[in-house]
């Protein structure tokens, strides 16, 4: 059931644990991460080969025996998985079988919610996010998450781009809007809205409020990314340049993809997990997952027998 | 059977009637109807009486006995028919109850608006900070003990916040702290102490209201902002406040007409000196008392006194009038924002 354990990154330094050690919130170490991004226009340095074999890869995220309640209901059972970097993962599975949850596990979204629970442990690069001298908003930064629904606040196009670093602390009205030109160049909106990003987001399009939270949780600068659906409520032309989108930043993000599209899984993902009434059934290289499942309910779910 | 039809196709029939027929059913239908309607009625008529009453005896006198002869003015004429409107406004003195009158209605406005402007100050922040409070960081079980505590606050009689003004917060508050300790000459009756207790009876109303909005906004917007890092306050005032700021407006648009509407705990509490004044420790006179003290006196029906009240009472109504209607307006902008 459990893919083999790839090499981890354990020599990566602890930087959460550093981060919330630092003294005065988390505005000297946000800003800071900013410095850097503002001398370097790149907010993530390029990765220039995707490396294709899986034993070079290291492992980003990894959860280890992951049971999840809402109250006294079980809704992830024994969830075993490994995430590799620079890569992207798609979890796939019929509606209600936690993938969702699975995915708000790992940036600790699930806390929002009143009586949630888990046991087990959700690692991010060895370090346990469940921890308890762990800060969640730190956490939120290095992990962001795009929704199904696009959310863009009730603001203008920059000030929704600029909330994260604004939030961390950075006001110098230059860093900012180059952070903001920045993320949304990657998450190719800019040549849409540079003339018009003092106009309010809501005025957006769906596919292009949907690449503005894109750009939004680049513009945080973090390392992984999460993906609740994010292409379910767009037209085709804006499903597929979302698709794009994720192929272009898995050089230099981890992404976690939720989908109800075993089509975009298979376009998009380098590794697919499915998942059935709140278990990992199988996981492995989305070809081979797709085209050789070793489970029958895998095959039965992907050739549509059911789900 | 298809004979008229166009098409080849026949037409199907099963013979059940459609035709309307009169029955209990309907009738009984009509009766509801009728009722529902006659209650929704009431508020309606209630409002056009108020506003002829109050039109007939301070602007235009409507009752067919009365009616300026030859210039000469009859006894039970209209306010506005006896004083110019231009008296009405520019007029600093509001002295109807003396030998020499004057009717300019500034000092009462002025009054008004001190003793509602310190309830305001009192009352906002206090009942936007519980909103936000019981909206975005109270438990279930905190927020299920603390909104029926606020429902209480909103039940208790205005008399007794008057009293309590009068015998509790100048003796207790306001003199200690501002007589003996700063200087300040505070008399027992003043605008702070009323401010105050309105202010308080104000927050109910600016908490539950603005709560709502708060609520309304879509948890997804909050979801957003947390994933981009954000602690609770960033999201509180970054996001939600921001998305919701007209219906918090709105809301305390409405709290601030309902302390000028304030009566009995004015009247109590800040004495019947009408003055121009900003001094919150002087009393004042505001239009609600000068009202209900003109009502309780032994003051002539049909007096130019009597009709006073009148102009004073539209005065008043047409302020909380205007302030209703901007209200509305931008809650219906607020409408328009996430979708």
């Amino acid at each position: 059931m459990n893919s083999s354990p790839d090499t981890m990154t354990r020599t990566a330094i602890d930087q959460l644990e550093g981060y919330s050690m630092n003294a005065g919130r988390s505005d000297s170490a946000a800003t800071r991460g900013h410095h850097v991004s503002a001398v370097v226009p790149a907010v993530r340095p390029v990765v220039t080969a995707t490396s294709s074999s899986r034993l070079e890869q290291t492992v980003k995220f990894q959860t280890k025996s992951l049971d999840f309640f809402y109250g006294d209901n079980q809704v992830l059972f024994n969830v075993s998985l490994d995430v590799p970097e620079k890569s992207v993962t798609a979890l796939i599975g019929p509606s209600g079988c936690g993938k969702s949850t699975f995915l708000r596990t790992l940036n600790r979204m699930n806390d929002i919610i009143e009586g949630t629970r888990h046991t087990g442990d959700v690692l991010l690069e060895g370090t346990d996010v469940y921890a308890p001298q762990i800060d969640v908003v730190l956490l939120r930064k290095r992990v962001g998450m795009v929704f199904q629904k696009s959310t863009p606040f009730p603001k203008s196009i920059f000030d929704n781009v600029a909330y994260g670093p604004r939030v961390a602390g950075l006001k110098n009205r230059l860093r900012l809007a180059g952070i903001v030109e920045e993320s949304l160049k990657r998450a190719a909106l800019w040549d849409e809205v540079k003339d018009r990003l003092n106009k309010s987001a809501m005025a957006l399009s769906g596919g292009q409020q949907q690449r503005l939270c894109i750009a939004r949780t680049l513009a945080t600068n973090p390392d992984v990314i999460l993906m609740d659906e994010p292409a379910s409520a767009l037209d085709p032309a804006s499903t597929a340049r979302v698709e794009d989108l994720i192929f272009e930043l898995k050089q230099n993000y981890t992404i976690v993809i939720v989908t109800h599209n075993m089509q975009q899984a298979a376009r998009v993902s380098q590794q697919t997990a499915f998942f059935f009434q709140g278990e990992l059934v199988e996981t492995g290289d989305t070809r081979r997952l797709f085209t050789n499942p070793t489970q029958k309910q895998t095959e039965d779910y992907i050739t549509g027998r059911f789900g | 059977m298809s004979s008229a039809s166009t098409s080849s196709m026949p037409l199907a029939s099963t013979g059940a009637s459609l035709c309307r027929t009169l029955s209990v059913q309907r009738l009984k239908e009509g009766l509801i109807r009728t009722g529902l309607f006659a209650c929704a009625g009431v508020s309606i008529l209630t409002t056009f009486g108020i506003v002829a009453v109050l039109f007939s005896n301070a602007v235009y006198d409507l009752s067919p006995a009365s009616t300026s002869v030859n210039g000469q003015v009859q006894h039970n004429a209209a306010f506005f028919q006896q004083v110019s409107i231009r008296e009405f406004v520019t007029e600093t003195r509001w002295t109807p109850q003396f030998s020499e009158k004057h009717f300019g209605i500034l000092p009462l406005v002025c009054g008004t608006l001190l003793v509602s402007g310190i309830a305001a100050l009192i009352g906002i922040p206090i009942g936007l900070c519980s909103a936000i409070y019981l909206s975005e960081y109270s438990s279930p079980r905190i927020r299920a003990i603390i909104k029926p505590v606020l429902e209480v606050l909103a039940g208790i009689p205005t008399v007794v916040y008057g009293y309590f003004a009068l015998v509790f917060v100048t003796p207790y508050v306001l003199r200690p702290f501002f007589h003996d300790l700063l200087g300040f000459d505070v008399s027992l009756f003043n605008a702070a102490s009323a401010g105050i207790v309105v202010g308080v009876m104000i927050i109910p109303m600016i908490s539950s209201l603005s709560e709502d909005v708060l609520r309304s906004v879509p948890r997804s917007l909050r979801e957003a902002a947390y994933a981009l890092g954000s602690t609770r306050f960033d999201v509180s005032t970054r996001v939600v406040v921001p998305a919701a700021l007209s219906g918090i407006i709105a809301s305390f648009l409405l709290a601030i007409a309902r302390a000028m509407g304030e009566t009995m705990a004015v009247t109590i509490a800040a004495g019947q000196m009408a003055n121009v004044t900003a001094n919150p420790f002087h009393s004042v006179a505001t239009m609600t008392s000068y009202i209900v003290n003109v009502s309780l006196g032994d003051t002539e029906i049909g007096s130019i006194e009597e009709k006073s009240i009148y102009a004073v009472g539209l005065t008043l109504f047409l302020i909380t009038l205007s302030m209703n209607i901007v209200s509305q307006f931008v809650l219906r902008r607020f409408r328009e924002v996430y979708q």
